[in-house]
């Protein structure tokens, strides 16, 4: 239902706060996300310098890194992602419970990055498990990264608990556990999960260069 | 200060006249000469070398692999000339870098030549010898397929143990992830387009 803001606004001058459940519940998601404590790469020196005085995570409300991912609600995927940590990546991603996201830091977490076209890079944790937020640089600056944590906070006040529209953590039936790609004798397998990940099908035209 | 490779060749002659050694040139800019050892031999060099007190080769500080793939099979890899480090192909070699930490003396570079790149690719482990050789061994075994006969844990340590290829070897085909490339160019845009819907083949 929705409020009246003007009589929200009129109650709010005289000391009364009018909301919804879903504004105080997505409020209080929002500002209190405990990210899990795992760095992969370089990425991982930023969100470190991040969550220290200088730059101080802790003003977003994000600075409790838990060493556990069943306490984290916030996976900060920041570093290259090879072929043989992706599988440990997913399995960390589904022993976080819900409501969960995930910031994919850095070139090489989104792409792959300067390592791309390494045998043993993966193109991108978006394969695997769905990103929230991308916040490209290499690596980028922890005012990326404090930044990428305001993106995240928008989206998740957002966030409709009921109806069609609802977030995946609300609806009963949303997906369970990511399968986690095993290692084959030449790749990961599979190379990439078609739900969460698909090529895009745009066409080019391959008659130029 | 680098070794004096003749000096060191002679010595090694004298003390082991059973080993079979060559002393291989380097027309490059560097002009780092290289002792190429046979395999059988390898590990009584390297415990001379070690043992020996006015030579004192203490530290092995790097070990690396190399891959001649066989000339007549490829083109696409340029062998150097006759009479240079690899005259011929056609089998994979392992590279040593010895130091003496108290002479302050390297590297003394030495070569172990597999005799193919298929089966017979077991060269001797010079971890009884130096200790740092185990895990920079077991990446070239990991990395070229080079087994290394009398290693204490010879197994993978960079890819998994599922894992069938030898990645730095020159026929290595890195597996086909080129589904989406946002801005390829060169030989990415080749690969890449075997991904293009069909579609678009105009």
């Amino acid at each position: 239902m929705a409020i009246d803001l003007k009589l929200a606004e009129d109650l709010k001058s005289q000391g009364v706060h009018v909301t919804s459940f879903e504004s105080l519940i997505n409020w209080g998601r929002a500002s209190s996300l405990w990210p899990l404590q795992f760095g992969l790469a370089c990425c991982a020196i930023e969100m470190i310098a991040a969550t220290m005085a200088k730059y101080d995570m802790a003003r977003f409300g994000a600075e409790v890194f838990r060493p556990s991912p069943r306490q984290a609600d916030l996976m900060i995927v920041a570093g290259t992602v090879t072929k043989k940590m992706a599988p440990q990546v997913v399995r960390l991603y589904n022993q976080m419970a819900e409501p969960k996201y995930v910031i994919a830091m850095g070139a090489c977490a989104i792409s792959g990055g300067p390592f791309k076209d390494g045998y043993n890079v993966l193109k991108g944790i978006d394969r695997f498990i769905p990103v929230d937020v991308s916040i490209p640089g290499c690596p980028p600056r922890p005012e990326a990264l404090l930044h990428g944590l305001i993106t995240l906070r928008e989206q998740i006040a957002k966030e409709k608990l009921l109806g069609q529209e609802r977030a995946r953590h609300a609806d009963p039936k949303g997906p369970g556990d990511l399968p986690v790609p095993e290692f084959g004798a030449h790749d990961i397998e599979p190379a990439f999960n078609p739900d969460v990940w698909n090529p895009p099908s745009f066409t080019r035209d391959v008659s130029e260069s | 200060m680098t070794p004096d490779l003749p000096a060191i060749f002679t010595r090694l002659r004298a003390e082991l006249p059973a080993a079979t050694l060559a002393h291989l040139r380097n027309p490059g800019p560097s002009g780092q000469d290289s002792l190429l050892v046979a395999p059988a031999c390898l590990v009584a060099v390297c415990q001379f070398l070690h043992d020996s007190a006015d030579l004192d080769f203490d530290l092995l500080s790097n070990v690396t692999g190399v891959d001649w793939p066989d000339p007549a099979l490829t083109d696409a890899v340029a062998l150097p000339a006759e009479g240079s480090a690899a005259a011929v192909g056609g089998f994979l070699e392992v590279v040593y870098h010895l130091y003496s930490t108290s002479r302050r003396v390297g590297p003394l570079v030495l070569r172990a030549r597999s005799v193919d790149r298929a089966e017979q690719v077991h060269i001797p482990s010079v971890v009884a010898v130096y200790r740092s050789a185990e895990y920079q061994e077991r990446e070239i075994f990991d990395l070229f397929g080079v087994k290394f006969t009398g290693h204490p844990d010879l197994r993978r340590i960079l890819m998994w143990d599922e894992f069938l290829d030898h990645p730095m070897r020159k026929d290595y085909l890195a597996p086909d992830d080129y589904q989406y490339e946002p801005t390829p160019h060169d030989a990415v845009l080749e690969k890449a387009k075997q991904h293009y819907p069909a579609t678009s083949e105009s």
